[in-house]
């Protein structure tokens, strides 16, 4: 218990600094896009040069990009995420409407593919060279070479268009009026094409990586000894091939995360989910300052959550993790 | 929160249901019952979905169905148009006031009475100073006298000639309610967003990055109107997301070339899915060669001919739009019955002119077979634009003209070429509003501050342009200012300050089972109240 709380408090000072960089750096990479939040707000509607200054002046757009870095940076030390120019409403309200929405797809794509690839994987590596392993090794790979959006766009073609079995697109049936049980139920029938088509993808990253770790451990030393004293095959692949192997998954478990924030971009527009994704993608175009900001923060702060939690874990399965901290 | 949404959903549900239900007894005997549900791609969400302010294509796509203008764009109706709000109109000799008479029993969705206040107050505190093209049309508009609740008198400072208006009412007028915006921040207040309108469908609800909701109004001023019960704008956001919608009838209906040009010839071979070009015919867009002529070059009329000369019209009809464009000929397009005017030079695609037009200017092909090198700005708006830019860079090359392109997301094209001038050719898709007055003038006169989108922002200056745009807004006759002009696109032609390469309207692509639709030049964002999905 000691090494875990050692752990989490040198993780939170560390994250500080990470959140600034991100912060000041995303300001900048904005700023230094051609165009501001009037320029993006004025194509779609016209008007006149006394508009666009009045608008600027409004949206606190005059004011130097380093008066409103320090203004931004003050409010955020206050806790407060601003207010989205295109939307004019608060980020943190807008970033919270959406957010459940992204962690329910990214969570259920990443368990499809963390459980679906360690399973296959096991499979693929308790007999290493093995046609089921040539088999699973090369279908995994295709499919890891496939695009997502296309894999979303066959899927959605054969499923919703030709068989209409799933619904297209959409997080829940519009004003259905459904609640409880059958909402939930909606929702997951809503998922299951955006959840296949971001997690079949990743699946062949934790299949290659648990069949590669395990045709390590066949070789080892304490394996060709449990071999010898005559111990089953399939406890040996459980035991001891399996379970060592599984410690560099939920490393890249906790790396993936990330990986998958970005990836939901793509099938949240292919599939019109209203998530993190879209709506990051939708403040670029905009030039929303406050609200990409805002996204971004959420974000880091979500993959460091999660990095910190795999490495709590870690710090379970594997007692040499930590312990010369907890002994400091 | 959970258990409020879920109460609210209930709750909306259930009044849905009621109406429903009146609906059916008031209209039962007289006629089988059309109403449904009519669900429609929408590809994106306006910040601000107040005609009154925002005058564009996209905020009326939602909003014209809640909140009404003086009148409609028609195609059978007198002068073209079909009366709303305002049920007659007629201008003073002297062009300095026209007299609206409203119509009576119309009541906003709040209750409270339409009367004459509502159109005094849109005009002088939202029209004039707020909307981005009531500022230039209104500009002048002084006073709006309320004689009676029904009756509104526009009192102009200046002449002020009555086709303009006329002609500015489907797009220009719609009229809110004085006692919402009275008195409070007009740009922030909340009804922007939920907007309160007498149109035949209510506001219901906005559910950011999914769907809008508008249900029907009861209290419609219209005997039997509207005919739907609900529609919903479903947000999709991926162009290819419309056509596999449509397909598996999640949607009955994309507006606006929501299914993509190259899926038209399959998707209307599915059956129970129609395509349909018509309803358009009021919202022409223009796909313009937009040039800067502050650089050497182009300020010479024979380089500006030469490029008019390398570019094969037909050509980018067929193969950009797949037929479904006309080819222009000037600044107004070909489908305007008022204004349109044939009497205009002609540049054929014709290379071998081009190149000796390039010659004759001075500019000799240099060592690598270049004269020159321009830098093109494609719009990022329409996959169309961005295509041409494509292909301009082609037809420029085979003259010799070296341009490179430089694409950029909607905002950087902002800046570059509007505020900044940054490019030498830039491609733009203004649109034709009816009247040449309304946004068509300011892409060629001189004077304009920077940073106006849809601008003259190439520098080009041109007196006797000026004077002839200037004349025409003060010509009451209708038949001179036609004339005028007729003159107009003569010059610009002849001069070319900018291009005007092709024009197009949009493609509705629809189930069926969706009835009345495409009835009216602007359907796409008229108020839809006598379409109905039969069931």
């Amino acid at each position: 218990m000691k090494r875990a709380f050692a752990l989490l408090r040198r993780r939170l000072i560390g994250s500080i600094p990470v959140l600034l960089i991100v912060v000041v750096g995303s300001f900048l990479l904005l700023e230094a896009a051609p165009g501001d939040a009037v320029d993006a707000y004025i194509v779609s509607v016209g008007g006149d040069a006394g508009m666009i200054e009045a608008l600027r002046q409004s949206w606190g757009l005059h004011a130097s990009p380093a008066t409103r870095l320090a203004a931004y940076l003050w409010s955020l030390l206050h806790l407060d995420l601003g207010h989205s120019v295109a939307l004019s409403r608060p980020v943190l309200e807008v970033v919270l409407e959406r957010l459940p929405n992204t962690l329910l797809l990214m969570g259920s794509a990443t368990a499809l593919s963390f459980f679906l690839g360690t399973a296959l994987g096991i499979v693929a590596g308790s007999r290493p060279g093995s046609f089921r392993d040539r088999f699973l090794s090369i279908g995994s790979l295709a499919l890891y070479a496939v695009p997502g959006f296309w894999l979303a766009l066959v899927l959605t073609i054969v499923f919703s268009v030709q068989l209409r079995w799933l619904p297209l697109s959409g997080m829940e049936t519009i004003a259905s009026g459904k609640t409880g049980f059958s909402r939930a139920l909606d929702i997951a029938r809503h998922l299951v094409l955006p959840v296949t088509s971001l997690g079949i993808i990743y699946l062949a990253l934790y299949l290659r990586m648990m069949r590669a770790g395990m045709a390590e451990v066949w070789r080892m030393d304490f394996v060709v000894a449990a071999r010898a004293r005559g111990i089953a095959r399939r406890r040996i692949v459980w035991r001891h091939v399996a379970r060592n192997a599984l410690l560099p998954l939920v490393t890249m478990l906790g790396l993936q995360s990330a990986a998958m924030l970005g990836g939901s971009v793509v099938i949240e527009s292919v599939f019109s989910i209203p998530g993190l994704g879209r709506l990051a993608q939708e403040a670029v175009g905009a030039r929303d300052t406050p609200l990409l900001i805002g996204i971004i923060l959420v974000s880091a702060v979500l993959v460091i959550l999660i990095n910190l939690a795999v490495d709590l874990l870690y710090a379970v399965l594997d007692p040499r993790v930590g312990a010369s901290e907890a002994s400091a | 929160m959970a258990g409020f949404e879920i109460s609210r959903r209930k709750v909306l549900a259930g009044s849905a249901f009621l109406l429903a239900s009146t609906a059916l007894r008031s209209i039962g005997w007289t006629q089988a019952r059309k109403g449904g549900r009519l669900v429609v791609a929408a590809d994106s969400e306006p910040r601000n979905l107040n005609p009154a302010i925002v005058a564009s294509n996209g905020v009326f796509f939602v909003s014209s169905k809640v909140i009404e203008p003086l009148a409609e764009a028609s195609f059978d109706g007198q002068g073209g148009l079909d009366p709303r709000l305002a049920t007659s109109w007629e201008g003073s000799d002297d062009g300095l006031s026209v007299t609206f008479k409203l119509r009576e029993g119309v009541t906003w969705h709040d209750g409270k009475p339409f009367t004459s206040a509502d159109v005094a107050f849109s005009a002088l505190s939202i029209w004039k100073p707020l909307q981005n093209l009531g500022r230039v049309v209104f500009k002048n508009l002084e006073a709006v006298e309320t004689p009676d609740a029904h009756t509104a008198v526009f009192k102009f400072a200046e002449p002020t000639p009555l086709q303009l208006i006329k002609n500015a009412l489907p797009a220009l007028t719609s009229v809110v309610p004085k006692h919402v915006y009275e008195g409070t921040d007009i740009a922030a207040n909340p009804a922007n967003n939920a907007p309160i309108g007498t149109g035949p469908f209510k506001f219901a609800e906005h559910k950011a990055g999914e769907y809008y909701r508008l249900v029907r109004n009861d209290k419609y001023w219209r005997e039997g109107e509207p005919q739907l019960d609900e529609i919903i704008y479903r947000v999709l956001p991926d162009r290819a997301a419309a056509a596999g919608a449509l397909e598996a009838d999640e949607i009955q209906l994309a507006a606006f070339s929501a299914v993509p040009l190259a899926d038209l010839e399959r998707i209307s071979k599915v059956p129970g899915i129609k395509v349909i070009g018509d309803g358009y015919e009021a919202l022409t867009y223009q796909l313009v060669v937009e040039i800067n002529h502050r650089r050497k070059e182009l300020a010479d009329l024979k380089v500006r001919q030469a490029i008019a000369h390398a570019i094969d019209k037909d050509f980018v009809v067929k193969t950009i739009f797949l037929g479904h464009a006309t080819p222009s000929t000037g600044p107004v397009p070909v489908n305007d019955k008022q204004f349109y005017s044939s009497d205009v030079p002609a540049y054929a695609f014709d290379v071998a002119k081009a190149n000796a037009l390039l010659d004759e200017a001075g500019y000799a092909r240099g060592d690598n077979g270049n004269r020159f090198a321009l830098k093109l700005l494609p719009a990022p708006y329409f996959s169309e634009t961005k295509q041409f830019g494509d292909y301009l860079r082609q037809a420029l090359a085979a003259v010799g003209i070296d341009a490179e392109l430089v694409n950029n997301d909607s905002a950087a094209h902002q800046k570059a070429v509007y505020t900044d001038h940054a490019f030498d050719l830039a491609i733009a898709p203004p649109v034709f509003r009816g009247d040449p007055a309304i946004s068509t003038t300011i892409l060629v006169q001189s004077g304009i501050p920077d940073g106006v989108p849809f601008s003259n922002q190439g520098g080009y200056k041109n007196a006797e342009l000026d004077a002839l745009i200037a004349k025409a807004a003060e010509t009451l006759d209708d038949k001179s200012r036609t004339g005028l002009y007729d003159q107009f696109q003569k010059i610009v032609v002849e001069d070319l300050p900018l291009i005007n390469v092709a024009e197009w309207g949009f493609i509705t692509v629809a189930r069926d089972s969706v009835k009345n639709i495409a009835n009216n030049p602007r359907w796409a964002v008229s108020n839809w109240a006598d379409t109905y999905v039969e069931t």
